[in-house]
């Protein structure tokens, strides 16, 4: 269970959003809508204990998530609008560990050998999705995932999302083109 | 402590794949060691007496080449943040970043310090001298560099700014490593210039990965 007391953001001198409170249960989705810099990165940069956080508690099962940053690292998988794809080490080795788990889920087994130079956008894009299903983080935090994917990587995508989400996993995206995800809360940043 | 070597082993990796760039600072060494000679002139009495400083200088330049690309790379592309994420305290990540850029660059410049040794004259007796203190030197250049390199991420120019911050760091090295090879030179005991390199090294293993960690955590933010 996620818990967010009161927090807010503030980019220069500016408050860009709060204060927000919302709390994301087991097996629970939120989707983040709101215009161009309203942020949503930003949300979920500090969710992922990235970001600055001006104010306000994160919890996480009814601890400070935040206190200790390295071990909610561990707790999260983030994909945001980079990649973080590395063009000199093959599809397999990017993954690292699990990875052929995450490769058959977006359907790049074929490709597990290539190095990701002779990847589209589309593909290197996948490759960040495939990270998710390595992961056993309960905590999803996506930025504009489907952004460059096919109609049946979205498909896939989806499979992977309600799979997260029957072990129990929750997921917050941010994006503005429709997710694969049902049932899913919609939190609005002005 | 497995997540530790997973990123020292990918580094290592991406070097390996990327050898032109893992070169290009032993080839940078080699080269303006051998520019010494054409500028001073080959006497090599004179060589024999400068050998230990051009060394040391030439392996301080030549380790702070690969260090803007050291985080810089991950910052761009994004691996900095899964890096952050992956369970690690920030300081651990520096360490082990550190560490691979003494697998690519300090210990390779520790070997071919032999053959540049040899084609300056140094005298045979120094070389284990000189090379006892740059294994220490150029393990603190990493230390200093990876410090420098995570301070200066996300900076507009940061190559520019980067040698500014970690020349001044690494005098103090400079310094203790030429001062036991000409003690040695002199007969003297080159002892108490290599504990204090020793003992810097001590102090930095710990406290520059803090520093970096401290400068990585504010660059993602």
């Amino acid at each position: 269970m996620l818990e967010v007391h009161k927090i807010a953001a503030i980019r220069g001198e500016q408050q860009i959003f709060g204060p927000l409170s919302f709390a994301v249960p087991k097996s629970g989705a939120v989707l983040l809508v709101g215009p161009n810099g309203s942020g949503k990165s930003t949300l979920l940069r500090i969710l992922a204990g990235l970001g600055r956080i001006a104010e306000g508690v994160v919890n996480w099962d009814g601890q400070n998530a935040l206190a200790d940053r390295a071990s909610h690292g561990a707790r999260v998988c983030y994909v945001g609008h980079l990649d973080a794809v590395k063009p000199a080490l093959t599809a397999r080795e990017n993954l690292g560990d699990g990875a052929d788990v995450g490769l058959a889920a977006m359907a790049l087994s074929h490709l597990a050998d290539q190095p990701a130079r002779f990847f589209s956008a589309g593909q290197k894009r996948r490759l960040a999705l495939a990270r998710l299903a390595c992961s056993v983080a309960p905590i999803w935090l996506l930025d504009e995932p489907t952004l460059g994917l096919d109609v049946a990587s979205v498909a896939r995508f989806g499979d992977m999302l309600a799979t997260h989400r029957a072990t129990g996993g929750i997921v917050l995206a941010a994006t503005h083109l429709p997710l694969p995800l049902p049932d899913a809360v919609e939190l609005r940043l002005a | 402590m497995n997540i530790f070597w997973s990123i020292v082993a990918r580094d290592l990796r991406l070097s390996l794949r990327h050898g032109a760039d893992t070169l290009a600072s032993l080839l940078f060494f080699v080269i303006t060691s051998a520019l010494f000679p054409l500028a001073i002139g080959p006497a090599p009495e004179t060589l024999a007496r400068l050998a230990p400083g051009i060394i040391w200088v030439c392996a301080l330049l030549a380790a702070l080449l690969p260090l803007d690309r050291l985080f810089g790379a991950d910052y761009e592309d994004g691996t900095l943040d899964l890096l952050l994420l992956s369970g690690l305290p920030a300081a651990l990540v520096a360490l082990a970043k550190a560490l691979s850029h003494w697998l690519v660059t300090g210990l390779p410049l520790l070997l071919v310090a032999i053959p540049v040794a040899m084609m300056l004259n140094l005298d045979p007796e120094l070389l284990p001298v000189l090379l006892a203190g740059l294994l220490p030197g150029t393990a603190l250049l990493s230390l200093f560099g990876a410090t420098g390199a995570a301070l200066v991420l996300g900076a507009r120019r940061g190559g520019v700014l980067l040698p500014l911050l970690v020349l001044p760091l690494a005098a103090p090295v400079l310094i203790f490593g030429v001062a036991a090879a000409d003690a040695a030179a002199g007969a003297q005991a080159s002892a108490a210039p290599l504990l204090f390199l020793a003992a810097l090294l001590a102090a930095c293993i710990p406290l520059c990965p803090l520093a970096a960690g401290a400068a990585l955590r504010s660059a993602a933010e």
